[in-house]
């Protein structure tokens, strides 16, 4: 088990080792950040002094070591555009995107998930097509469309959820929560239907598959000649057996959550990191952007890392190399 | 390719897939779907209604007339007083042209990536495949916002406008492009074993002829069906740029430019400048989508 761990963590060092040179690349050689800051009255000596407070007249491999050191203690410099340092924003915004993640998340697969059971045990049923239909048609259709939709409908039409932004927030030392306010709550919903959509319709075609596969072997046929109650044998004996691909669609939709995060939270003006990452592309930000990268690289390699233990759990075959038995 | 071979025989019409896609009616009716938007896309310039750029043929008189109201303007008009539908038209040539440019930059990079890693193998397909490893797990759309704002960035910003198209088109093509490395790379070296690239190889032709003339024709069954389903995801790529407002300019606008116009108006009740693109484009990538997996299953020799 540690042994796994640790070949898995040595593997992601490269990956890591990537991101960081090029978010390092993109932090030292894209823009003129001198320029940007001093704007158009500067003497030399205020340019020069500027320059090596950034620390812009050592070598690159220096700089490189100093970025990743900095880094590492959650110092990734100043914005361009908003002149404050980026930790700063980004810890502002952290709490925002990481509810409306969490929520949506939640939200594909408790919906997701009994979704596929039902749409794979009765397979030739009405509903079942209806739900395979309307997932379809959710995969073709935009992230921002079905927001843009849902703002429409709810919000312009029928006025019972409010349009934009978190509602009234509570703060929780430095963290800023939504859950614990009624506008909070109301906020959150088309937000985070809106993101979890696709995942919830991937998560439901994919548990259904899976069921169609794991309802026709034996050891089902066996159960039923057994005389077991149906809701055991669908929940205790199928649904289990297809967890290990549903566990890495999650996870390896997680990274898409965040990717979309950014759409979600322009058309609902949610302010998160997505908002800001994307203020900051428009703004060619490169501060913020690496920085951005530089996180989405981890929380990447981290997820993977859990993903791959989670297998460990739930899969005994994978268990039977390092000499035990599985359950 | 089967359509070449089938001719010799009697005709395209006696070939597998043409008789899979005529007793197939999705795949129909989303062929006709897909075969409307491209000639009305393509034909946009002569059976338009109006010509949206045309700023001397816009009269504000116009502007905000709701839809099926008059056959002048049947899907209504925007703020301009602009056609909504010659705007969707015009709007689905810019959307299909980005989607079309950008897959087949993703291809041409893909199939390349993939052959020589396929056959040269070693360190060199380990390298390739590494990278297309990392890629894969971090989302396109973020790999192509990237990629837009470094060239943001490099570029003075008065000649944004001018390069953004080709920036959109690289930024989206360098996101989708390792899907193609990998299925290439697959099949490649399936190919390099069999009988007749050793007969290839005795004979002295080089290793360029070899992958160029000898194993790509054999390796474009699973690009084509890939590339399908890609084009797709690009054009909602594209919409999803344009829509965050780094994708084309104003002056060009996409389905994606429409709707993000559109959602300025949403909240004062001209919901048509909005929807009708969203719906355009959902249409256009939804037949796409069918088309794509229709191929998928006609294609794959498991399922007959």
């Amino acid at each position: 088990m540690i042994v796994f761990v640790i070949s898995r963590l040595l593997q992601a060092i490269p990956v890591l080792l990537a991101v960081g040179v090029v978010a390092f690349s993109m932090f030292t050689y894209v823009g003129d950040p001198v320029g940007a800051m001093l704007g158009q009255d500067y003497t030399e000596a205020q340019r020069d002094a500027l320059v090596h407070k950034l620390g812009l007249d050592q070598p690159a491999w220096e700089q490189f070591l100093h970025y990743i050191w900095a880094a590492l203690h959650g110092n990734f410099g100043y914005s361009y555009r908003v002149a404050e340092p980026v930790a700063h924003l980004f810890a502002v915004r952290l709490p925002a995107t990481l509810e409306l993640s969490f929520t949506a998340s939640v939200l594909a697969v408790v919906v997701g998930i009994p979704l596929g059971v039902y749409a794979g045990i009765w397979r030739r049923s009405l509903l079942s097509r209806v739900f395979m239909v309307g997932s379809l048609i959710g995969v073709s259709l935009p992230t921002f469309l079905i927001g843009i939709l849902l703002i429409l409908v709810f919000s312009v039409e029928l006025g019972w959820l409010p349009s934009f932004g978190r509602g009234h927030v509570v703060a929780l030392g430095w963290w800023t929560t939504g859950f614990l306010t009624w506008s909070g709550l109301r906020s959150i919903i088309l937000p985070a239907i809106t993101l979890g959509l696709f995942q919830l319709t991937l998560i439901m075609r994919l548990v259904r598959a899976e069921m169609l596969e794991v309802l026709r072997t034996d050891y089902i046929k066996f159960a039923r000649a057994r005389g077991l109650r149906a809701r055991s044998i669908h929940f205790g004996h199928a649904l289990r057996n297809t967890l290990v691909p549903v566990i890495t669609i999650i996870g390896l939709q997680l990274g898409g959550l965040i990717a979309y995060s950014v759409v979600t939270e322009t058309v609902f003006q949610w302010p998160g990191m997505g908002l800001l990452f994307i203020q900051s592309v428009a703004a060619a930000d490169i501060p913020v952007m690496a920085a951005y990268l530089l996180l989405v690289g981890v929380v990447f390699v981290v997820i993977n890392l859990i993903v791959d233990l989670l297998y460990y759990a739930v899969d005994p075959r994978l268990r039977i190399g390092r000499g035990g038995r599985g359950r | 390719m089967s359509g070449a071979v089938a001719s010799r025989r009697g005709g395209w019409r006696d070939s597998d897939l043409w008789y899979s896609f005529t007793h197939s009616p999705v795949a129909v009716g989303s062929a006709v779907l897909s075969l409307v938007f491209v000639l009305g896309a393509g034909l946009a310039p002569w059976i338009a209604p109006h010509d949206p750029f045309n700023i001397a043929s816009l009269d504000l008189l116009d502007s905000f007339r709701h839809p099926f109201a008059s056959w002048a303007f049947p899907l209504g008009t925007d703020e301009q007083g602009r056609d909504m539908l010659s705007a969707i038209m015009y709007g689905t040539r810019v959307s299909l042209l980005v989607g079309a440019a950008s897959v087949a930059f993703a291809v041409i990079v893909g199939v390349a990536v993939g052959l020589i890693a396929g056959y040269a193998g070693g360190w060199v397909d380990g390298l390739l495949m590494r990278i297309s490893d990392v890629q894969l797990t971090f989302p396109s759309i973020l790999m192509a916002l990237l990629v837009d704002g470094v060239v943001g960035a490099l570029v003075p910003r008065d000649q944004h406008a001018a390069i953004q198209l080709y920036v959109i088109v690289f930024a989206i093509g360098i996101s989708r492009w390792p899907q193609f490395a990998r299925i290439v790379r697959g099949s490649t070296l399936v190919e390099r074993g069999k009988d007749y690239v050793a007969a290839a190889q005795v004979i002295g032709i080089g290793r360029v002829r070899i992958l160029i003339s000898h194993i790509l024709p054999n390796v474009l069954g699973p690009v084509l069906v890939i590339g399908t389903l890609t084009l797709g995801l690009a054009i909602l790529d594209e919409a999803t740029l344009s829509f965050l407002g780094v994708g084309l300019p104003p002056t060009q606008p996409s389905l994606g430019t429409l709707i993000r116009i559109g959602d300025d108006f949403l909240f004062s009740g001209q919901w048509w400048i909005t929807v009708f693109p969203g719906l355009a484009l959902m249409a256009l990538v939804l037949a796409i989508n069918l088309l794509g997996d229709w191929l998928r299953d006609a294609l794959n020799p498991r399922l007959r």
